[in-house]
């Protein structure tokens, strides 16, 4: 096996977790832990605080859901949401808009709404973010299919180390609608987001050593079933690094790349003082 | 947070294809005679009136048997693009050197194969995509660079970026920062946009289209010119001939489809390009501008060219020969300035007749030659995301 030359130590802080069952950070990192249930009835779609009620109704899914863990993981981190490059990450972008693109244009392309159009955009949720925060840095959307999560988490972390600063990142996707939903098999609600910092801070969670590997390595598996029941979603690539972020423990996470190449992580969690106290 | 100066990289081969024709000597070509590649729109069941920039050939091209799965106009102009000025053989030669997993793939694009998955929509049966169309990685945003990493044999790092208009713009500043790091030694780059009823159909809808070819900075310009393209570049460690110097990514913060109306985030693009380059604007010798003909992002871009750059420096918009070509328009127009510092040639503005009255001196109507040493590529996108590249021309030049 064949590994990348050392790359910076880098700090996670602010993890932010949101899907129906496990609507939050505390709810859904108590179910990882095995201290909790998942919430009974399930969420129906995050409101995001950062948008007007008015505003917050018309959003599209992928925007409610992104912007939600963003700014819980943004709050939790205690930055200013306006100085942190962001990097976004969606392996199908918005299906409803896109089954909506598509039906119209088969029934009749002259009736396409302008609003929809510009919201069919894969950035439109990084976009919206920006606007909403008066966020002027670098702003970046990606999609990597399956392992989208892996590779916004390499985008991120490479910037955080090239630039030395801090980057927030978010993933999110959502179940296919319509006749999509024939094709593309991603389901239910996921969104997750966390900052990445080169420094260590109070608001430090865990740090981790990454580098990439050759070769066909297994990735880590999810362990808790309340994961286990997220795989259908196409950011599923997200769930065990928060697993075991929850949990807390030093370990080793393999995430998948592409067939041949993957991201390895070695994780430390950080004492946290609000818990000794 | 001004960047610090990152060390150049060298661009080992690069290519385009577009509305102007296959590969970089049918683009100079049209560049030094200003010949628009636009046509009448003839896209489609029901045309829209406008003008097009339209690459021919696509509907007969056949992608090779190993690679057929993929088949959508996408990755057929993918395909088209890969075959120009021997870039598949830079990129064995790239990969005999590395090995596979040492060369990262970054590719932008706008809408992938959006196309294909509305074909799928007046295919339906009882609901559901016909078997012909069960190609779950088709139908999809990754589709391009899934695509291109098969047909080029790479195993490092694949990402597609989609940040709308600057998509493939950004692919450069992703692909350095990788290669600073010691996790790749090269990176293939690029984008690939084709024409479809999303953009055509959704450009228009935002009444952003024009009836005529698109007159970038003309006083009487009225909208966009949609145009399909393919370009690509590869990028390696250490110095060359032609080098990647800088890079600058900023937002709006303003507005989802309207630039901010003093271009402060182009305007931080800029500087942050400028500063890894270690340059300042009166080194740049030719600006490649976004430069789209719609009224706002002209007035905004045109201003800011107009109060940061000497009357010296050439500058114009190539979307009248190529179309606004969206997700592929950042590598595009990185192909046209690697050009200009190959080849001596900076365009002119095709179509305009009557440059707007808010636009300095540095914007030409026609081309002209000239040594240029430094070259700046403006890229600016919907959800106001912003992307500035500085090229130059290197010691082993």
């Amino acid at each position: 096996m064949m590994t990348t030359p050392k790359t910076p130590t880098l700090y996670i802080e602010g993890p932010a977790f949101w899907a129906a069952t496990l609507p939050g950070w505390e709810i859904a990192s108590a179910v990882f832990r095995g201290d909790g249930a998942p919430a009974d009835p399930p969420a129906k779609r995050p409101s995001p605080q950062l948008l007007a009620p008015a505003e917050r109704r018309r959003a599209p899914d992928t925007v409610a859901l992104a912007l939600e863990v963003a700014g819980a993981a943004i709050a939790a981190s205690g930055r200013d949401a306006a100085d942190l490059p962001c990097v976004f990450a969606s392996a199908h972008g918005d299906l409803g808009i896109n089954d909506y693109m598509c039906s119209t244009l088969a029934a009749d392309p002259l009736l396409l709404s302008p609003i929809k159009f510009h919201n069919s955009v894969h950035n439109a949720a990084v976009g919206y973010w920006t606007i909403g925060t008066g966020c002027m840095a670098a702003s970046n959307s990606l999609a990597a299919y399956e392992s989208s999560f892996a590779s916004g988490l390499l985008e991120a972390a490479a910037q955080c180390a090239a630039d030395q600063r801090a980057v927030l990142l978010a993933g999110y996707d959502m179940p296919a609608v319509g006749a999509l939903a024939s094709v593309t098999t991603s389901r239910e609600m996921l969104a997750v987001a966390l900052v990445l910092s080169p420094t260590r801070t109070a608001r430090t969670v865990a740090s981790f050593e990454w580098s990439l590997a050759a070769g066909a390595l297994p990735a880590t598996r999810v362990r808790s079933d309340a994961a286990r029941a997220l795989e259908v979603n196409a950011m599923a690539d997200a769930l065990p690094l928060f697993e075991a972020l929850a949990r807390g423990e030093s370990e080793a996470l393999s995430m998948t790349l592409s067939p041949t190449l993957s991201l390895q992580l070695q994780l430390q969690p950080e004492l946290q003082l609000e818990a000794l106290n | 947070m001004t960047p610090s100066r990152i060390p150049p990289l060298q661009i080992s081969a690069f290519t385009a294809t577009s509305a102007v024709g296959v590969g970089k000597a049918a683009l100079a070509d049209a560049l030094a005679h200003s010949r628009s590649g636009l046509r009448a729109n003839d896209f489609g069941a029901s045309p829209l009136p406008t003008w097009i920039g339209r690459v021919d050939g696509l509907e007969a091209l056949q992608l090779p048997e190993a690679l057929a799965a993929w088949d959508c106009r996408n990755n057929r102009l993918a395909w088209l693009g890969l075959q120009a000025d021997g870039f598949m053989e830079a990129v064995a030669a790239a990969h005999k050197r590395y090995g596979p997993t040492r060369i990262a793939l970054i590719l932008g694009t706008s809408t992938s194969s959006i196309g294909e998955t509305e074909e799928a929509y007046t295919q339906l049966v009882d609901g559901a995509f016909p078997p012909g169309q069960q190609r779950p990685k088709v139908h999809t945003p990754h589709s391009l660079a899934l695509f291109v990493q098969q047909a080029l044999g790479l195993e490092g790092p694949s990402e597609t970026i989609s940040t709308a208009c600057s998509s493939s713009a950004k692919v450069f500043a992703s692909a350095e920062r990788l290669i600073r790091l010691g996790l790749v030694d090269a990176a293939v780059v690029g984008g690939v946009d084709t024409l479809c009823g999303s953009v055509l159909f959704g450009f228009n809808s935002l009444e952003l289209v024009s009836p005529e070819p698109c007159r970038p900075f003309d006083a009487d310009r009225n909208g966009i010119s949609l145009g399909e393209a393919a370009g690509f570049a590869l990028v390696e460690r250490g110095r060359g001939a032609l080098e990647l110097l800088g890079y600058g990514e900023a937002s709006d913060a303003h507005h989802m489809s309207t630039p901010h109306p003093e271009g402060m985030g182009a305007e931080r693009a800029l500087d942050d390009a400028l500063a890894r380059a270690g340059l300042a604007t009166d080194a740049i010798d030719y600006i490649n501008m976004h430069g789209t003909a719609s009224t706002k992002n002209d007035e905004v871009e045109g201003a800011l060219v107009a109060r940061r750059f000497p009357a010296t420096t050439h500058a114009s918009s190539t979307k009248g020969f190529t179309g606004h070509t969206l997700g592929a328009a950042g590598i595009v127009e990185a192909v046209i300035s690697l050009l200009a510092i190959e080849t001596g040639l900076k365009p002119g503005n095709v179509n305009t007749t009557t440059l707007d009255a808010e636009c300095g001196p540095q914007i030409k109507l026609q081309p002209a030659r000239g040594e240029v040493h430094y070259a700046l590529s403006n890229s600016f996108g919907f959800g106001g995301n912003n992307c500035s590249l500085v090229f130059g021309k290197g010691a082993a030049a």
